[in-house]
């Protein structure tokens, strides 16, 4: 599977032109909605589109499937104008949200019908959908009606379904969220594997960001319609910028004035505050660091140098082993990771006042 | 229902009686529905039945009831399913008036239907005439007649089914389909039709009770000629001022043959209440 040759962390958009593949923009209007997208995906890439509900993921997809009109823009496939086309000339690849297997055909007719209505004849039409059957490991359920399958098997023959037509881009639809959560890790890795196989271009919608991390090798953030950040998986996870992608993957994300080796950040009501870090940067930044980063103590700290400020506690939660705490300000609101020993030692219930405490060594700052 | 006073079982609904202002209307509703059928039973001629089913004008109505209504139900299926497609599927201006207007013979009585029939297609009417002159067909007073009457009083039982059916089902997979390469027509005939499939059938079996039913129409527009134009109903109104028995006779055998075919299509294949 080839990768993008630079990680794109800069918002710009990028060009794949010549390189095959999927280059689209996508305009869509829809009331007030308004989904603004340039998306392009290299054969063998796939890209996921991640976004909280309602961001315009599954319109973009459905835009590129044409099942929804774009009101300008265009989409091309290794070249090929798709645009103008209806949804059953594009020659694309889509496997729904919940699958829609035609529950009145078999597993085997389902994965042939895309290839008779290529014209294909009847015969070769079931070797080839035996074929695919037998490649997702699904042999045996060729004569098995959809309701008879289990969400991952359904899922399998969604894609077989979708690849048998041999399309060049592929569109997934959120594929894993109709899967309980502990099947679904062994069907990522299954899904994974497969796209893997597939040498046309891919692009997954999904709002999980671990589905987004396992099976793209980019990604493209979406909110209210527009991208808001690009990259590698990898890097949006180290360096999210917006809130969404921060809560996300985790981390606190602040927006600020960066002056050598101090970040002045705009806090909680209008409180304007410094923060010590390591990297030496100048101008907008962004300046992110782990929950597992921020000390709490009943008193003030003293000592080491650290960006030390005082906080109220908004919440207590479990999160895994470790018990995660909100902190309000002002002057700053983050997210802490403690141990249930520090819970109860430093009585955290929410209203407590506490000192939070960070390391210049723990933030990570890059240019906004 | 037999015993409604301790009927009432605890796990269902409050665990109180139901009240008598229900149960008693509908015990006589009941009654009402089931009654008159029991009563043709009852006076049924069973010594002289044998006998009388054989009567050739007997055979002769039901062959021609069976083969009016079933071809009115299909001549109902190859119409009716595209307009219920069209009235669910394509927006158009005064799509609402459409729908009404198909809905009238419903509540026509059937007798104007079958002027109305007269009027068009008669052999003066608007088109009966020139369908006269062009290719000399009369449909007025024939077979095709009755076919054509009982099709204008059956087929909105059909469409409305048929397009409740459509307006229910997933439009996803039509998308689906289309985007595996399947043209419109493709998607109609291998993923609509067959996931509509019980609303047809509702549909038809409707159609086809209705339209074995059907007296007021037909009479009208088809007149009751033996063996060409007299269905059973027909049979039996007339028989009932020359032979009244026979005319219990013949109810007997439209009652069997329709309960006969609702339920064995019911059980099979129905949903319907």
């Amino acid at each position: 599977m080839s990768r993008p040759d630079t990680p794109m962390t800069t918002g710009r958009e990028e060009r794949a032109a010549g390189r095959g593949g999927l280059e689209a923009r996508l305009l869509v209007r829809r009331g007030d909605f308004a989904l603004d997208l340039e998306l392009t995906a290299a054969p063998g890439e796939v890209v996921a589109l991640l976004g909280p509900n309602g961001a315009g993921k599954s319109t973009a997809l459905r835009a590129l499937a044409g099942l929804v009109p774009l009101a300008d823009g265009y989409i091309r496939v290794d070249g090929r104008d798709l645009h103008r086309l209806p949804p059953e000339r594009r020659g694309i690849g889509m496997v729904f949200q919940d699958y829609l297997l035609f529950p009145h055909l078999s597993a085997l007719e389902n994965v042939a019908f895309g290839l008779r209505c290529q014209g294909v004849r009847k015969r070769e039409t079931r070797r080839i959908a035996a074929e695919w059957l037998e490649r997702v490991g699904l042999a045996e359920y060729a004569s098995a009606r959809p309701r008879a399958l289990s969400g991952g098997q359904a899922q399998r023959v969604a894609l077989a379904r979708a690849l048998a037509v041999r399309p060049r881009l592929l569109l997934l639809d959120e594929p894993l969220s109709a899967l309980d959560a502990h099947t679904r890790l062994e069907i990522r890795s299954g899904l994974r594997r497969r796209l893997a196989g597939f040498d046309g271009a891919a692009v997954l919608v999904t709002h999980d960001p671990l589905d987004a991390m396992v099976l793209a090798d980019r990604l493209v953030v979406l909110e209210g319609g527009r991208p808001v950040q690009r990259g590698r998986p990898a890097d949006v996870a180290r360096q999210p910028r917006t809130e969404y992608v921060a809560r996300l993957v985790g981390l606190n994300l602040y927006r600020g004035q960066a002056d050598g080796r101090t970040v002045r950040v705009e806090g909680e009501g209008g409180a304007r505050m410094e923060l010590d870090t390591v990297d030496h940067v100048l101008g907008e930044v962004f300046l992110a660091f782990e929950p597992t980063a921020v000390a709490l103590y009943r008193s003030r700290p003293e000592g080491s140098p650290r960006n030390v400020w005082r906080a109220r506690v908004a919440a207590v939660e479990r999160h895994g082993d470790r018990v995660r705490v909100r902190l309000q300000g002002p002057p700053l609101s983050a997210a802490a990771d403690v141990t249930p020993a520090a819970v109860a030692e430093l009585e955290l219930t929410p209203g407590a006042r506490v000192w939070a405490a960070l390391k210049a060594t723990e933030t990570r700052v890059y240019p906004a | 229902m037999r015993a409604p006073a301790g009927g009432a079982s605890p796990e269902r609904g409050f665990g109180r009686r139901p009240p008598w202002m229900l149960v008693l209307p509908a015990l006589v509703g009941l009654g009402f529905l089931v009654l008159p059928p029991a009563g043709l039973l009852l006076r049924a001629p069973w010594s002289t039945l044998g006998t009388r089913l054989a009567d050739p004008r007997v055979l002769e109505a039901l062959r021609l009831s069976l083969l009016t209504a079933t071809a009115a139900t299909g001549v109902c299926l190859v119409l009716g399913v595209p307009l219920a497609w069209v009235l669910a599927r394509v927006p158009f201006p005064g799509a609402r008036l459409v729908r009404a207007l198909v809905t009238v013979p419903l509540v026509l009585p059937p007798v104007v239907g079958g002027v109305a029939l007269l009027l068009v297609l008669g052999r003066r009417g608007l088109v009966g005439q020139w369908l006269d002159a062009a290719f000399g067909v009369t449909l007025p007073f024939t077979t095709a007649g009755v076919v054509l009457a009982q099709t204008f009083v059956a087929m909105p039982f059909l469409v409305i089914s048929v397009e409740g059916a459509l307006r229910a089902a997933d439009l996803r997979y039509e998308e689906a389909a289309a985007t595996l390469g399947a043209t419109r027509w493709t998607v109609f005939r291998r993923v609509t039709l067959p996931l509509v499939a019980p609303g047809v059938l509702a549909g038809a079996v409707l159609c086809w009770a209705r339209a074995l039913g059907e007296f007021g129409a037909t009479i009208t527009f088809a007149g009751s000629f033996p063996g060409r134009t007299e269905t059973m109903p027909l049979a039996v109104y007339l028989a009932l001022e020359t032979d009244p028995e026979a005319a219990v006779v013949l109810s007997l055998v439209l009652l069997a043959v329709s309960v006969l075919v609702l339920t064995a299509l019911r059980d099979r294949w129905l949903d319907v209440a």
